[in-house]
């Protein structure tokens, strides 16, 4: 077990700006909260993320808690990099994003976080799956596994809520006792709640 | 100026800092004048090197960290800047070596030859402090400054596009990678510096 060092989150999260609660998307925040809380319990203390539709109700509670640190990226890669940084310095972290903000990280993926043996645990929203109405997004959602399965990075799908919790701990659990990343595909069954 | 000159001049306060170079010449160099448990070279992923910075600094407040970056790996990463601009840590001096090169790889010119500014780049982006210098005594001030004032500095320190022979070190990699995890691990709160000291 890491030991996981203080961290002033209030004083990173504190007024860095508020998204605009007064749109609602018909994401799951029960799939949300039960996400977010199995990777509060197993330690995490530093989420980076880079927003998408799926993510805003975990951003808002990484947002929300005092004791997290949320760290706004430009782009998905420069996550490997805090995350590395963090995990060096004995904090536990995850990564937020969508399956595009993963490819466009491959690169910091396989020679900072492969390359240095470093833990990753990856929370990837899978877009383009069955169900997709974004023609933009449907072009990712074909190549995330095989992509995946390219690096070698385990991976397992969150598609019902049942599986969340010990889904994520056996994830982190490998991440650390592997020195790999990991990832975590986030599905539309889990996190989309619009009836299709 | 050169750029192991430059590290040379400012190794002494580095004893008890994190540091955190990119790959390269600065990696070789800062090895040649002596390796410590604190210094980490990140021998690939350009342009996260200053994104390893930012989670070590925002994650260990009480330590102080010094990324050793280039004009070839930052180029990468320019959108790093606004994320290190955005959390500003007050215990980050960020340097960047310019050569105007993609040095290790024969010496293509890099787009800081054709003008581009690095600093002011930063400046724009939000990093509190900046500085472009081009001797050694102005670069050893600016950053003896940067380590005093305690806020987000990045300094663009022009050198010659020089380097060393070679660029592999007896160092392996994950040598390097657990015992900076050690080091971090062990560097007690009560035992670290702050920021200010020298």
């Amino acid at each position: 077990m890491l030991e996981t060092t203080r961290l002033d989150a209030a004083r990173l999260t504190a007024s860095f700006g508020v998204p605009d609660r007064n749109h609602p998307v018909p994401v799951s925040v029960d799939s949300s909260r039960l996400i977010y809380n199995a990777l509060k319990e197993s330690g995490v203390r530093l989420m980076s993320a880079l927003p998408e539709t799926w993510l805003v109700h975990l951003i808002r509670m990484a947002e929300d808690d005092p004791e997290m640190a949320l760290v706004r990226l430009a782009k998905e890669e420069e996550g490997v990099g805090i995350s590395a940084g963090a995990h060096l310095a004995g904090t536990r972290s995850a990564m937020l994003m969508q399956n595009h903000g993963f490819l466009a990280a491959v690169n910091g993926i396989v020679s900072c976080a492969q390359l240095y043996r470093i833990p990753l645990v990856m929370l990837i929203s899978h877009r383009g799956e069955f169900g997709e109405r974004d023609p933009w997004q449907t072009e990712g959602g074909g190549v995330t596994e095989h992509v995946l399965q390219a690096l070698r990075i385990p991976f397992a799908y969150l598609d019902e809520p049942s599986h969340v919790a010990h889904r994520i701990r056996k994830a982190q659990t490998l991440a650390y006792s592997a020195n790999k990343p990991v990832a975590l595909l986030l599905c539309r069954d889990l996190m989309w709640e619009e009836a299709t | 100026m050169l750029r192991l000159d430059a590290l040379n001049a400012v190794y002494d306060r580095l004893e008890h800092r994190v540091v955190i170079t990119i790959m390269g010449a600065v990696a070789a160099e800062l090895q040649a004048i002596g390796h410590r448990p604190n210094f980490f070279y990140l021998q690939h992923a350009m342009g996260l090197a200053s994104s390893m910075g930012l989670g070590v600094a925002l994650t260990r407040p009480e330590l102080s960290v010094v990324v050793f970056d280039g004009d070839g790996s930052i180029l990468m990463n320019l959108g790093g800047l606004t994320t290190l601009a955005r959390y500003r840590p007050r215990n980050l001096v960020h340097v960047v070596f310019d050569n105007e090169s993609l040095l290790s790889v024969g010496g293509f010119p890099t787009a800081t030859s054709t003008g581009s500014d690095i600093a002011g780049m930063a400046k724009a982006a939000g990093i509190p402090r900046t500085a472009t210098v081009t001797s050694l005594e102005d670069f050893v001030a600016a950053f003896d400054a940067a380590l005093a004032a305690q806020e987000l500095t990045t300094i663009v320190a022009k050198v010659d596009a020089k380097g060393p022979a070679g660029f592999v070190t007896d160092l392996a990699l994950l040598e390097n990678r657990f015992e900076f995890q050690r080091w971090l691990r062990n560097a007690a709160a009560a035992a670290a510096p702050s920021h200010s000291q020298s």
